[in-house]
């Protein structure tokens, strides 16, 4: 299938032009952060205290890799399930983040954000770690490395491949898959 | 008496992880290919080509197939006939889990429940055991990510539910899974027994190859009746919509109390990675 190249950081421009079901790959810089991370993002604003990142224009992948061997950049590096960022999203959203990776279906609340804001959400192949690995050129800790697995990680990416899920035009991937091939 | 040390135990369990986290079986894998023919979505096709690469890189390139490499389940099929020599069979276990995660670069994703503190080594592991004849221990490792564990539930149905009752729910929890336990899922289905014993059939049920059918007729039917009536759900590979939902589904029953239908099911993600050894 067709595939956009796409680069970080993502202008208003490029994510207008994203619809539905598109492959993209993505080169640039991205962060990761899941669940524990997320829990200490949204302490340190409520403490009045600064992120460890400046979010604004940024790209946050749910995912916590594998350890990397010796000779590697990262182990496996596949998305975790979003649905467990959801309640944090719209407070990430709200201080400038562009966009998500991860997998899986967003509450309806984060799908509203993503069209206030114009972000993306992108879905990256679960299951697909060693493959997703490939696209990752280097990775350093930036916070949070006590977490161990779930400690905050700046990836530079190249051709990352990963499918649109929810555009900026109200569109999901997910309910329009399921309406379509439903029998 | 067969005497069996305990170090034979360590290291089988070690290399059993390693193994099963890098290299998919031909079973699972020849089980993809097969869906990447009969997949009707063409992202649903580019999906499911994906993860045939990412199963060779891993191969190839000793990464893991998936970066949750799971909680270590041992299944343990133990020789009444054997004895087990030189210290505890779960410290074993456990030390083989700790190796493997550690040496094999694989993810610790063990922690507090409440405290979500990480143990650092994966371990404890979920050790099950069965004594039957003979003088072997057979071993199978089934490193279990959290994402598809997560859509497992058990209910007790009330026995007029009979057999449409356990389709209606086998189907529920594969509609409320959707997208999150990576499809195309396997479903492992425990019928019968009681509480604790259908959840174990459910994980049981998980371990048959994939293409196998239920010895019993009735039983294989409603297998493939619930394969069928899945792939209709067009939940498709990754939930991106399509025709293949499900890899496979597995049923296994035993006899329950005339009051009871207890009913679990255990879905597995596409990456269903599995070994066994027999020392």
């Amino acid at each position: 299938m067709e595939i956009k190249k796409i680069t970080t950081p993502l202008e208003d421009s490029v994510i207008e032009g994203l619809r539905t079901g598109e492959k993209v790959f993505l080169s640039g810089y991205i962060y990761t952060a899941r669940d524990a991370a997320h829990k200490r993002f949204i302490d340190a604003l409520e403490k009045g205290e600064k992120l460890p990142l400046d979010i604004k224009g940024q790209i946050i992948y749910y995912c916590g890799p594998s350890p990397a061997p010796p000779g590697k950049v990262i182990g496996a590096c596949g998305p975790t399930t979003s649905s467990r960022m959801d309640a944090y999203s719209p407070k990430m959203l709200s201080l400038g983040l562009k966009g998500m990776i991860g997998k899986g279906k967003r509450s309806q609340a984060v799908k509203d954000v993503i069209k206030e804001y114009k972000a993306i959400y992108f879905g990256a192949t679960g299951g697909a770690g060693a493959l997703l690995s490939k696209s990752v050129v280097s990775s350093e800790a930036i916070a949070y490395e006590d977490l161990g697995p779930e400690a905050v990680v700046k990836l530079e990416v190249k051709n990352m491949p990963l499918f649109v899920i929810n555009d900026i035009h109200g569109n999901d991937l997910y309910e329009a898959g399921i309406q379509r091939y439903k029998k | 008496m067969r005497e069996i040390h305990v170090d034979k135990i360590v290291s089988a369990i070690e290399k059993l992880f390693i193994d099963a986290n890098y290299n998919l079986s031909d079973n699972v894998l020849d089980a993809l290919s097969k869906a990447a023919e009969r997949e009707g979505s063409p992202v649903g096709k580019e999906v499911i080509k994906e993860l045939i690469i990412n199963a060779n890189l891993a191969r190839e390139e000793h990464i893991p197939i998936c970066q949750d490499t799971g909680l270590a389940v041992t299944f343990m099929e133990i020789g009444q006939d054997a004895h087990i020599v030189g210290g505890s069979l779960v410290d074993a276990v456990a030390e083989g889990v700790r190796r493997g995660y550690k040496d094999g670069y694989l993810r610790k994703s063990c922690c507090d429940p409440l405290t979500r503190k990480n143990t650092g080594d994966n371990t404890p592991p979920i050790v099950h055991t069965k004594i039957v004849p003979g003088d072997k221990i057979k071993i199978v490792a089934l490193p279990k990510g959290g994402g598809s564990e997560n859509y497992g539930e058990v209910r007790m149905l009330v026995p007029s539910q009979g057999k449409d009752g356990v389709k209606s729910f086998v189907l529920d929890m594969v509609n409320k899974g959707g997208p999150n336990p990576c499809p195309p899922i396997i479903v492992g289905v425990g019928v019968g027994g009681n509480f604790e014993t259908s959840a174990l059939l459910s994980k049981e049920a998980l371990m048959v190859p994939l293409g196998e059918r239920s010895n019993d007729p009735v039983i294989a039917a409603i297998e493939l009746e619930l394969l069928d009536e899945i792939n209709k759900t067009g939940i498709g590979p990754q939930g991106y919509g399509g025709t293949v939902t499900a890899l496979d589904v597995h049923i296994k029953m035993m006899p329950c109390h005339i009051a009871s239908l207890p009913v679990a099911v255990n879905i597995q993600c596409h990456a269903h990675r599995i070994k066994e050894v027999i020392i």
